[in-house]
């Protein structure tokens, strides 16, 4: 099976432990995982604030960077549905506008093989045990778009739920946007930071010494605002606490 | 606050406003959650419910395809009932049409100065009470929310409840100050007790009903097989004014057409559940043409266009003219819940407004531009809706028309638009990222850049990063990047 990982232009950037501990979690369920350098970004920032021209070069490079590969697996919720729900539309929009099928075909390459990371672990690998040891209480946030567009449903859940150690906490009106959303976070900040304040609030109040998610976008919000009111809950992505073990806990 | 939406600012602007507002925080989010968790029960009753939502899609599909065959059908039935019909392009030819209609309803000597209405989403979309107004010609509100805005001076901030940001307390002040003004005044000692308010709304309403020879509605839907109009409800008031005045005028967009009674079948099952999660609604009166003695003798149909066929030009925005008007979007909405209704600017708020309203009246606006921003693409809206629209790709295709520009249809013709102000800085940047994100290596070196001056990054952003700043920390820069770590511990390994 050729798997190459998706980091991600966020967590390439910002967020290099979530690329690490993908490659971590994969290896040790003994996935060969490669990483083309050719990837960048999957466009959503450029396509969700209007420009979808922008975006186009970048669904080419997707589908080029991945070419060799018949899985991509992403530690975000946002970026795979970007990648599926969105490549087909900007393909489709291209012949539209009477510019050929060629950006339609990209987008059709890379679909089926694009899958979030708990997509990954429990529809392919068909695993939710992953031998992972978090000691800590946990509070699962579902991020929008691998709750609604990817339909990840219990996914994240099943594989936190059999992690040893962890105590998971409800979070109430858990499926309740943090506010991130991409550009709307500065183009619309005091709705953003009054929906990220209600969610850290419901966040703090489950009593959890971590909040989880599939995306590190909406951690970078939420754990911004955390810090902002100087609580100490610790955000962190759901790969970390997968890649965790006894021999090497999360740092 | 006035009662019209000319000169509204941003709806940024307009929002920190609102979320700043303590009261309507705690009216809207108390008011939102308690109909959201409604609905979803009741939603949660059907097992057929997915089946009926895209039967309605569907439908609505259908019937906008071949808009033109059923509303001349429509207007064929309504006239063979005895009705008339009339062609409104825009809200000037609509209040144009209403006016003249209502003076010619109190015949020759014009005595015909006041109209009772049914809630009409049609009539406060083309500002038909202040049309009114200006000929001396008062119009009642007698939706008991409807009454509360109107008698508050206020606009409506919700499609179902107009008062939604209004509480028991507030209401109470309103009745009590302002029904002397306009009629039977509020009783002595009102309290802000449920009962007591809509018994004084019913008193006050009553002696209204029966004087009125005009009665001015809208209508949920319009059956184009018999020429049936129907109109959904819940307090009976509404069917005050179908029933008892001489003279009945609709206002009603073209959108609303169905073909047949089989069509109306699932909405009415939709509707209801979706908007206030009931599994039917009290009152649905239905009604053909005229029928001697009972009733209506008189009945005007006025069919409103105003930027509704330019809409079913688009081919990605037509969606939007599916919409039956139920609100669930927003009362699901988190950005509505924050903001509030009047920061949308127009008579539909929250997530269908933000693509509706770039649409009817386009993106030349400052508010209109800003609309199709106004979401965080959270995706809760199309979840909910009833007939399927999908906000959030409709709102990604209204912001490339913000941004970009390009072809559009107004009044009939193809034009192309120029973006709208204030965005070139924003434009620049997209062009200077999709040139680094499609050359890695400039990436890498911008990737480095930052790792290497870490420890000199501000804590606050100057400029509009302190959009992001002022309420949340900056993620720290890691010393290296993922790529970075990838080469140096795995080589040049692919």
């Amino acid at each position: 099976m050729r798997v190459a990982l998706f980091v991600t232009c966020v967590n390439d950037t910002l967020y290099p432990h979530t690329g690490q501990a993908v490659v971590r979690l994969l290896e040790r369920l003994g996935v060969e995982v490669g990483f083309p350098q050719a990837q960048s970004c999957c466009g959503q920032p450029q396509f969700n604030t209007g420009y979808r021209h922008e975006t186009e070069p970048l669904v080419r490079r997707f589908d080029t960077a991945f070419q060799e590969y018949e899985y991509v697996v992403t530690p975000s919720g946002s970026c795979a549905a970007m990648v599926r729900d969105n490549y087909p539309r900007i393909g489709a929009r291209a012949a539209a506008e009477g510019r050929g099928q060629a950006l339609a075909e990209a987008a059709a390459r890379s679909v089926p093989k694009t899958y979030e990371l708990t997509e990954f672990l429990v529809d392919v690998l068909g695993v939710t045990d992953v031998g992972a040891y978090f000691p800590h209480s946990v509070t699962y946030h579902p991020t929008c778009h691998g709750l609604r567009m990817l339909g990840l449903r219990d996914r994240p859940r099943r594989l936190l739920e059999q992690v040893k150690g962890l105590e998971l906490r409800e979070l109430p009106g858990a499926e309740e946007c943090c506010g991130f959303g991409g550009t709307f976070a500065v183009k619309n900040p005091a709705v953003s930071a009054a929906m990220g304040a209600d969610k850290v609030r419901d966040i703090v109040g489950t009593g959890a010494e971590a909040v989880c998610t599939v995306d590190n976008s909406c951690l970078m919000h939420i754990g911004g605002t955390l810090a902002k009111l100087g609580c100490t809950v610790r955000p962190v992505h759901i790969a970390e606490i997968l890649a965790a073990t006894e021999e090497e806990p999360y740092a | 606050m006035s009662g019209t939406y000319l000169g509204m600012p941003a709806f940024p602007k307009a929002a920190q406003d609102a979320v700043r507002n303590e009261t309507l925080r705690g009216n809207l989010r108390h008011a939102t959650h308690t109909i959201r968790d409604k609905r979803a029960k009741a939603v949660a009753e059907l097992a057929d419910w997915d089946r009926l939502r895209t039967a309605g899609k569907d439908i609505k599909d259908r019937t906008l395809r071949h808009l033109d065959r059923y509303l001349l059908q429509l207007e064929e039935a309504v006239t063979a009932a005895g009705g008339t019909v009339h062609w409104a392009a825009d809200a000037e030819e609509a209040n144009r049409i209403v006016t003249y209609l209502v003076k010619a309803a109190g015949g020759s000597d014009s005595e015909q100065r006041e109209v009772v209405k049914v809630k009409s989403m049609a009539t406060q979309e083309i500002g038909l009470n202040v049309a009114l107004e200006a000929e001396g010609i008062a119009a009642y509100e007698t939706d008991l929310a409807e009454l509360i805005v109107q008698l508050g001076e206020d606009r409506p901030s919700h499609i179902l409840v107009p008062a939604i940001h209004r509480n028991r307390g507030e209401i109470r002040d309103i009745f009590e100050e302002k029904m002397g003004s306009w009629g039977r005044p509020a009783p002595a000692g009102l309290t802000d007790n449920p009962a007591e308010l809509a018994e004084a709304a019913r008193v006050h309403l009553r002696e209204k009903f029966l004087r009125a020879k005009v009665g001015v509605s809208g209508a949920n839907f319009m059956v184009a097989e018999t020429g049936t109009l129907v109109v959904v409800e819940s307090e009976g008031n509404g069917r005050m004014c179908l029933t008892l005045p001489e003279t009945l005028i609709s206002v009603v967009g073209i959108e609303k057409v169905v073909p047949t009674w089989q069509d109306l079948e699932v909405f009415l099952q939709t509707l209801p559940r979706s908007s206030t999660a009931e599994r039917m609604n009290p009152y649905t009166s239905m009604w053909t043409g005229t029928t001697d003695g009972d009733g209506p003798q008189t009945f005007h149909l006025v069919l409103l266009d105003n930027g509704r066929t330019d809409t079913l030009a688009d081919e990605v925005g037509r969606q939007a003219l599916r919409c039956i008007r139920c609100s669930a979007c927003l009362n699901v909405c988190p950005v509505y819940e924050r903001a509030g209704g009047h920061a949308y600017g127009s008579v539909y708020p929250g997530p269908i407004g933000a693509i509706l309203s770039p649409q009817l009246r386009g993106t030349g606006s400052e508010v209109d531009a800003s609309l199709p921003y106004a979401s965080s693409l959270c995706g809760a809206c199309y979840d909910v809706c009833p007939v399927a629209i999908d906000i959030p790709e409709v709102l990604v295709h209204l912001r490339e028309r913000v941004v970009e520009g390009g072809e559009v249809t107004r009044n009939g013709e193809r034009v192309t638009i120029k973006p709208a102000k204030g965005h070139a800085v924003e434009r620049a940047a997209m062009r200077a990222a999709r040139w680094a994100l499609d050359h890695p290596g400039a990436l890498r070196a911008g990737q480095r850049l930052a790792s290497r001056t870490r420890r000199i990054h501000p804590k606050r952003l100057p400029g509009p990063g302190r959009a992001w700043s002022d309420t949340r920390t900056l993620p720290e820069m890691p010393a290296e990047s993922f790529r970075d770590w990838w080469q140096r511990t795995r080589g040049g390994a692919q």
